[in-house]
């Protein structure tokens, strides 16, 4: 692993020394300022000109797998694929060509040669890339025959789904697990024809081998990997998509809540998120039923004579206003205090502080830092 | 926080989290990084993958370990040892930053002379560390002048817990390595909008923004911002509020959404402190352990339910926004807060979540141009002192707060409690990757339950074999407070002598058996150390 590394820093060492350098490049006839140490790939995407990709994540270093995003460099003998192609100034790109789109065709062809044509009833239909380049190149299936993958799905957990049939080997999960979170959980297994992501021989995924991040279902460009929590609870285009921040520890993720019917189904991946990049732990992705739980409480709550009764808001709030001004009347604003919650925001945390204060009469007011 | 706040002027994390990826060396120190902060573990590994190296001191050999060129396995709360230890390597070796040292800072010829004593070889014997490892972390952290430190309760939650931060900030002044981007001081925080409640003001010392309740101008100033005569004294912290409870000096609590019964230390001593209330008003989404204490409780609202902000570990205030209504007749917190306020005669008018924000952002000029539109695509980290105010990446760029920032000599003191013949363990206590604190959000989460949903004791495979306890067996765990069952997992993960419980299991709480001695600066508990024995 040392030696890898190294390796790598060397590369990176090379490519920093004239990182940032601003150079001029045309990319369709259009000229574009940019900066050196930038992909072709990442300056169209900047600059808003759509080039297809499939194994390109922007988590991830440059692969080249799927050669999708070939584009044609004026001098250059044969398409490059602009993921892992450095700008150059003067450089002179065509993302789209008769040629290109040719290329395109082909490869898309090749993948849904061996890819169930299911789309109606799959789980990734309306998110899925596949589904979307066929229809921009407009594939069909059908145009390549031979043998196709027949591989059980796999259910061996409770939050991962894998369909091998549906994957297209463009390996996004495999390097997001061993580049990005390092679990070293799944990798490239079995050679040509039979060659898929899985686990060390093929063994069940559990805490054992897997962190359950589920950053593989977060890349996936297929329905091969989906939230098995989720399967069957709505397709995402038919989901209110709610941007917000986890509530779990302090790093302060963001992510999308999916929510149909006012319930919480999914937790997705916000990509632009300046703090985690899509990047999720198990808690976060995973960690959402509770909002659901039949145990919330519904109702006010007042004891009497050790056990709860349902009341109503009014009584609930009427009776703890009465308790606290008759035991600060006769102890004092000091034997009172309230305990705020790291759970709760930054605007109610300031309300409590400000009502123990004010309201009370004392600072006794405390969070729970020190847990 | 707080000793960091007294040494350097500001108490949160100095760099930003995607800094990390261009730190040259990561030195981590009491934290479990890859599960309690999965994501910034992420831009760890990012970090090693370009080249960094990465230092791990931890009594338990944590997932982290893994990517470490030194692992420092050290004795439970022997942290200042190993610190001042590092320190004195550096200065033997002349690897310190006379420039930073002679232009920033004061008191280092006092200091200096403090840490003459702890020689690799008396470290050794204190914290278990091989002395060439403490050399190579020296050599490694010493010799970078791009480096962060990163640590979380492993280093506070212990009675000498300040006087470790003060140990870690003497190293990254004694360096330089601190003020700079991808350099600096870092206490990871664990809990989502624990950096906001601190902000707020939800701590019995200081109003909104760190504001000293004891100085006469700062009370006058919230006088008149908030319109009546405020208490001139320092309340009581939740440390202290639960044992004022047991005595009786404590009438009645208002509780928001905290879990004291499973997360305090000494649960049997918490429970009874609050059964002895007056009156326990709890305000929670879920009947917790505290709950089912209360005279009174208020259903309340989840993160998914309410609009609002939190404020991450890197200060960033980001926005909390509403996607589903809430169950039943459940209310927001802080619409909840409104109502009991009006009806103790403290009437709080607000028409949005947002009104409050920009009121914090009157009293605590670091909030001050944070407005729900500035952030609504990318939060903003104070300070972000007016409306143009781009927010500060990291700390002390242009200096710091206080001029000069002081050394200040500490040393090894043995934990409050230590191990004897009847009590030969130290146990530890943390968090695991799949469940969170005490439980009452995860463990309602049957995916998550059905894999991690048992209670288990760490025990070294030497320990068990001598004790003939095997792996899964059923065993005992006993302090002077009280005892648990609970089952034995046996793994390399911790040392010899040393036990680990996760904290999250009701069945089998960690707290029961822990110290509820405190810091005596800051309060907080000692739940990283505590004598216990095991039998089967």
């Amino acid at each position: 692993m040392d030696r890898n590394r190294e390796n790598k820093s060397h590369i990176k060492e090379k490519r920093i020394h004239t990182m940032g350098k601003p150079v001029k490049i045309t990319i369709n006839d259009r000229e574009v300022s940019c900066e050196k140490g930038n992909t072709v790939l990442e300056v169209c995407r900047k600059k808003g000109i759509y080039i297809p990709t499939l194994c390109y994540d922007e988590r991830l270093e440059s692969y080249g797998g799927c050669r999708l995003c070939l584009v044609e460099i004026k001098g250059m003998a044969k398409p490059l694929s602009s993921c892992t192609t450095p700008v150059e100034d003067g450089m002179e790109i065509t993302t789209e060509s008769e040629k290109l789109t040719g290329l395109r065709r082909t490869m898309l062809s090749l993948i849904l040669s061996n890819h169930p044509d299911d789309c109606m009833c799959c789980e990734k239909a309306g998110d899925c890339d596949l589904q979307e380049m066929a229809y921009r190149y407009n594939v069909k299936p059908g145009e390549f025959t031979g043998e196709k993958w027949d591989l059980p799905v796999r259910e061996d957990n409770p939050f991962i789904t894998y369909e091998p049939n549906k994957c297209i080997l463009c390996s996004r999960c495999t390097r997001i697990c061993n580049e990005v979170v390092m679990a070293g959980t799944i990798d490239l297994t079995g050679r040509g024809f039979h060659t898929m992501p899985d686990t060390a021989y093929g063994a069940p995924r559990s805490l054992k081998n897997c962190e359950f991040c589920g950053q593989c279902v977060s890349t996936c460009p297929t329905g091969a990997l989906t939230d098995r929590k989720s399967r069957g609870k709505g397709r995402s285009f038919g989901m209110k998509k709610v941007k917000t921040t986890c509530s779990y520890c302090g790093t302060g993720c963001n992510f999308y809540l999916n929510v149909k019917d006012n319930e919480v189904v999914k937790v997705t991946s916000d990509y632009d998120a300046p703090v985690n990049k899509g990047n999720l732990c198990i808690k976060g992705r995973y960690g959402y039923d509770f909002i659901h739980s039949p145990e919330r409480i519904r109702t006010p709550l007042i004891k009497k004579d050790g056990v709860f009764h349902e009341a109503t808001w009014d009584e609930a709030l009427e009776f703890t206003a009465k308790k606290f001004k008759e035991l600060i009347e006769e102890h004092g604003p000091e034997k009172v205090g309230g305990f705020s919650s790291s759970r709760c925001t930054n605007e109610e945390n300031y309300l409590l502080s400000k009502w123990v204060r004010c309201a009370i009469g004392s600072n006794n007011v405390d969070n729970c830092a020190r847990v | 926080m707080a000793s960091l706040a007294a040494i350097f002027g500001s108490g949160a994390m100095t760099n930003s989290i995607r800094e990390i990826e261009g730190m040259e060396v990561i030195f981590i120190i009491g934290s479990n990084t890859k599960e309690t902060h999965p994501v910034i573990a992420n831009r760890m590994i990012k970090a090693y993958r370009k080249g960094a190296k990465i230092i791990v001191a931890d009594p338990r050999r944590v997932p982290m370990v893994r990517f470490a060129d030194v692992f420092m396995s050290l004795k439970p709360g022997t942290d200042i040892a190993l610190l001042n230890g590092i320190a004195h390597v550096i200065l033997k070796e002349g690897l310190h930053n006379e420039e930073f040292i002679g232009e920033k800072t004061e008191g280092f010829e006092e200091w200096k002379k403090s840490v003459e004593e702890y020689t690799p070889e008396k470290v050794e014997r204190i914290t278990g560390v091989a002395k060439k490892d403490i050399v190579k972390a020296a050599r490694l952290y010493g010799g970078s002048r791009k480096a962060g430190i990163f640590y979380t309760m492993g280093i506070t939650q212990h009675t000498c817990g300040s006087d470790n931060v003060r140990a870690i900030a003497n190293l990254a002044t004694l360096t330089g390595n601190i003020g700079r981007e991808s350099t600096g001081v870092n206490p990871l925080r664990g809990q989502n909008n624990v950096q906001g409640a601190s902000d707020a003001g939800c701590m019995p010392n200081v109003y909104p923004g760190y504001q000293l309740v004891e100085n006469p101008e700062v009370q006058a100033k919230f006088e008149g911002a908030w319109g009546v005569p405020l208490s001139p004294k320092a309340g009581l912290k939740a440390t202290e509020m639960i044992p004022a409870a047991h005595e009786g000096t404590l009438k009645a609590l208002y509780i928001m959404g905290e879990n004291p019964v499973i997360t305090d230390p000494n649960t049997h001593h918490t429970v009874e402190a609050l059964k002895k209330l007056d009156f326990l008003v709890v305000q929670d989404i879920f009947l917790t352990e505290t709950a089912a204490l209360a005279d009174v409780v208020l259903p309340s609202t989840c993160f998914a339910e309410k609009d609002g902000t939190f404020a991450n570990t890197e200060r960033k205030v980001q926005r909390v926004r509403k996607a589903v209504e809430p169950p039943g007749e459940a209310r927001s917190d802080l619409s909840i807060i409104l109502e009991v306020a009006q009806r103790l005669g403290y009437p709080m008018k607000y028409t949005s979540p947002e009104e409050v924000l920009l009121e914090f952002g009157q009293v605590w000029q670091n909030l001050a141009g944070i407005t729900y539109q500035r952030i609504e695509k990318e939060g903003i980290q104070w300070p972000c002192t007016d409306r143009e105010h781009p927010g500060t990446q990291y700390l002390f760029k242009g200096g710091f707060p206080k001029g000069k920032v002081p050394f200040s000599p500490v040393s090894y003191t043995p934990p409050a409690e230590v191990v004897s013949d009847e009590y030969p363990f130290i146990l530890t206590t943390g968090r695991n990757l799949y469940q969170y604190h005490s439980g009452s959000m995860t463990r309602r989460v049957d995916a998550i339950e059905s894999h991690a949903g048992e209670p288990y004791v760490e025990l070294n495979p030497s320990d068990g074999e001598r004790l003939g306890i095997g792996d899964g067996e059923e065993i005992r765990v006993a302090s002077r407070r009280g005892d648990i069952k609970i089952k034995a997992r046996i793994t390399q993960r911790v040392s010899s002598g040393t036990v680990f419980i996760p904290m999250h299991y009701r069945e089998a709480a960690a707290n029961v058996i822990t110290n509820d001695a405190l810091d005596k600066k800051v309060k907080i508990p000692e739940y990283k150390v505590c004598a216990v024995q095991v039998s089967k």
